[in-house]
């Protein structure tokens, strides 16, 4: 795993070593190990390494025997063995045993296609003199990051947008488009990110740079239609469990030792349990315990430890550590989050590197591939409740979907029925599974400043998402439907990436994702949807295949989302104040004005609000989130200042005032 | 404005319009079809009413009827208040 960075002069001048220096510096983080920078001409490729496989011979940016390829790459060929051997008989010759070379071969050989054949997770850019272009490549679900941006005289591509800041002729601006869409779905849709004309390379996508201009395509695309319906439940759980062990065990490729996380819940104890039983790697785990009872969940870490006899590290996560941790984090996520739940992950990380772990395997993706989502549930009573609109009964079950949520508890049938009404023209929605949350997120953006609002009066983010979706979408049945959208877009834009990459490569630590094998993941499209989520039980068929490697009490435990303390992480109800100063400060009206983004009076409203003790809901807590986030994120990366967690600091007082 | 219509008004506008404008919210909106108020509002409209009023309200009082506007919220109250008269 690592950081890479490149500069293409569509101006045909020579690239500026310095200047690669600079970008490649930024990304130390990503790899610590060594970093090199190479120019060509009018192309330059800057790496940062963190070495993981052929430590000695996997040096980058690397070049092919004949020098007429170079790459640099982020990321893991899992299948680089089997590759090998196909090259070589093919009459190609290694120097290396690493899987950067296979990638430059296999380019060689079958061009931009080879990455049909690649299994794992990558971003990378090779400079082809033959073509006089520049391939870049990212892996199908989006797990290593590439972003890019383009000024009138060259071409600037990076694994993190810091990168691109580094270079005087980049500006920083914010794209209001990105922020309304990120106030709506979580995180802008691909290509946008938060700043303004810097892009991403979206999950599946290849590109190709050549002669200033660019060409962008999708190589790869999820697809729900062939639904098998005539294969045994055991049939498809033997070869699920087959799949997952083999997704498993390449991913313990690696010539260093290979930690798992365990949150305590199904998906990381099946990826812990494989290694166990079907690996002689030695099994080192790691887990985050909250303090607040309400969140942690070391009851179940505790039993799988017993079960599988790992050697174990936790970090315990107070609301401090949350708030303290929470403009570094912003630095890495490099986007606006609504949640708090990244924090955990970078002190998880942490715990990880100060072991001497460079990588980690977790169970990212089964939620979204084998059905494991309460959304998902939800979709399915709603669609259920909506064929008896009258019925008094059916709403009810939205209470059994959500036992953790003390405030829906408590609400009344005529308040359920009302909160999770279906207007009839939603039924046909493409978004029908999503609309409530998004619903629910855009109430944020009462927030937002007039001057924003009144700029963004004709956008519409559900009919720019729409514009993306695949023709064949519409044909797909309505749980498809719903992983789809999860797959697509919080899975890449946020646990992936603010909470998946970002955090743990902010400690230089690499995660890896058997569920998310592409194998895996093709295979789980085909699965019926009764063996996804069987009545209201989720992740079915998963919980089935691996019977015997789970204990019952993990398998038949209520799914509990991974959630972290919000608001209460940064202002002290008790004390009535914020705990940290960069708390006060960057919601106070003078910073508030001077980003432009928010109404200050609103803000003030909230935060009085959550000092008071009364802001009990999600709203509210994702309210007080987003704005903070949003003012770290352009105080840090458009106004260059940085921001320290200093002591905790009366001043609230000014605020309330 | 009665004083018990200023107080709802008030507690409304701190607690859930934020960026709107107090002025914009006629006592009879809805406030399920205005979109102001989520499950997690209805509760804090409850605690709201219970401790500024000193009175209880009971689960079946727990309907939009009764709590669904400022109008709704000034007359369920001025009915609780008559009950402990």
């Amino acid at each position: 795993m690592c950081g890479i960075a490149g500069i293409i002069q569509s101006d045909r001048h020579p690239v500026n070593q310095a200047e690669l220096q600079s970008m490649i510096d930024t990304l130390n983080h990503r790899g610590p190990d060594a970093s090199g920078v190479t120019t060509r001409g009018s192309v330059g490729f800057a790496h940062s390494r963190l070495s993981i496989v052929d430590l000695a011979g996997g040096v980058q940016p690397m070049q092919s025997a004949d020098g007429m390829l170079s790459i640099t790459f982020n990321g893991e060929i899992y299948n680089h063995i089997e590759l090998r051997a196909q090259l070589t008989s093919k009459g190609y010759q290694f120097q290396t045993h690493s899987d950067t070379e296979v990638i430059l071969y296999m380019y060689a050989e079958y061009g931009p296609e080879c990455v049909q054949q690649f299994n794992g997770q990558w971003a990378f850019a090779i400079h082809d003199q033959r073509q006089k272009q520049v391939f870049l490549s990212r892996d199908r679900m989006g797990i290593r990051p590439l972003v890019y941006t383009q000024t009138p005289s060259r071409f600037i591509f990076a694994s993190e947008i810091k990168a691109l800041f580094t270079l005087p002729d980049v500006e920083r601006k914010t794209d209001l488009t990105a922020l309304n869409q990120l106030f709506t779905f979580w995180s802008p849709l691909p290509p946008r990110t938060f700043f303004d004309n810097v892009l991403e390379l979206p999950p599946a996508h290849s590109m190709i740079v050549k002669n200033g201009q660019l060409k962008i395509w999708q190589y790869w695309n999820l697809d729900y239609s062939p639904n098998e319906e005539n294969r045994s439940l055991d049939d498809w759980a033997d070869e699920l469990r087959a799949l997952l062990i083999n997704a498993t065990q390449l991913r313990l490729r690696a010539d260093v030792p290979v930690g798992a996380y365990l949150s305590g819940g199904l998906d990381s104890s099946v990826t812990a349990a494989i290694i166990r039983n079907y690996t002689n790697a030695p099994l080192n785990t790691f887990s985050v315990v909250f303090n607040d009872q309400e969140y942690d969940e070391s009851r179940y870490q505790q039993e799988m430890i017993q079960e599988l006899g790992t050697e174990h590290q936790a970090v315990c996560c107070s609301y401090e550590d949350i708030g303290r941790v929470f403009p570094k984090m912003i630095q890495h996520t490099e986007k606006p989050v609504l949640r708090t739940a990244p924090a955990p992950m970078y002190l998880l990380s942490q715990l990880v590197h100060d072991n001497q772990f460079k990588v980690v395997m977790t169970g990212e993706g089964a939620d979204e591939i084998l059905g494991g989502y309460d959304l998902f549930k939800e979709t399915k009573i709603r669609r259920f409740w909506s064929r008896q609109p009258d019925s008094k009964i059916r709403p009810l079950l939205l209470k059994r979907l959500y036992p953790y949520m003390k405030n829906l508890q408590a609400q009344s049938p005529a308040y359920l029925k009302a909160f999770f009404n279906i207007r009839p023209e939603e039924l046909n929605n493409p978004f029908f599974s999503h609309l409530p949350r998004w619903e629910l997120t855009s109430k944020l953006k009462t927030f937002f400043s007039d001057d924003v609002k009144q700029q963004l009066v004709n956008h519409n983010p559900l009919s720019e998402f729409s514009d993306q979706l695949p023709e064949q979408f519409s044909q797909w049945p309505s749980f498809c439907q719903a992983q789809y959208l999860e797959t697509v877009n919080l899975m890449p834009g946020y646990i992936l990436s603010s909470q998946g990459d970002r955090m743990a490569m902010g400690n230089s630590v690499e995660g890896r994702f058997p569920f998310l094998d592409y194998r895996v993941v093709e295979f789980a499209a085909r699965i019926p949807i009764r063996f996804k989520m069987n009545g209201l039980n989720e992740k079915y068929l998963l919980k089935y295949a691996m019977r015997d490697l789970i204990p019952e009490s993990i398998r038949k435990r209520p799914k509990q989302p991974y959630r972290a303390p919000e608001a209460h992480s940064f202002i002290d109800t008790k004390k009535q104040k914020a705990r940290f100063e960069y708390v006060n400060q960057q919601l106070s009206p003078d910073k508030l004005k001077e980003s432009g983004l928010f109404n200050p009076t609103a803000v003030q409203r909230l935060v009085k609000k959550i000092a008071e003790g009364r802001a009990i809901g999600t709203r509210d807590n994702m309210a007080l989130v987003g704005i903070l986030s949003t003012q770290l994120l352009v105080e840090q990366m458009i106004n260059k200042q940085p921001v320290a967690a200093g002591n905790n600091d009366p001043g609230l007082a000014a605020l309330l005032a | 404005m009665s004083s018990i219509q200023s107080e709802v008004r008030d507690f409304v506008a701190d607690n859930f319009l934020f960026g709107e404008d107090p002025e914009s919210l006629n006592n009879n909106d809805s406030f399920l079809e205005t979109g102001i108020i989520d499950s997690t509002g209805v509760l804090e409209l409850v605690a709201f009413i219970e401790e500024k009023y000193s009175v209880e309200v009971d689960d079946d009082e727990l309907v939009p009827e009764n709590l669904d506007s400022i109008d709704q919220l000034i007359n369920f109250i001025e009915s609780k208040l008559k009950e402990l008269a």
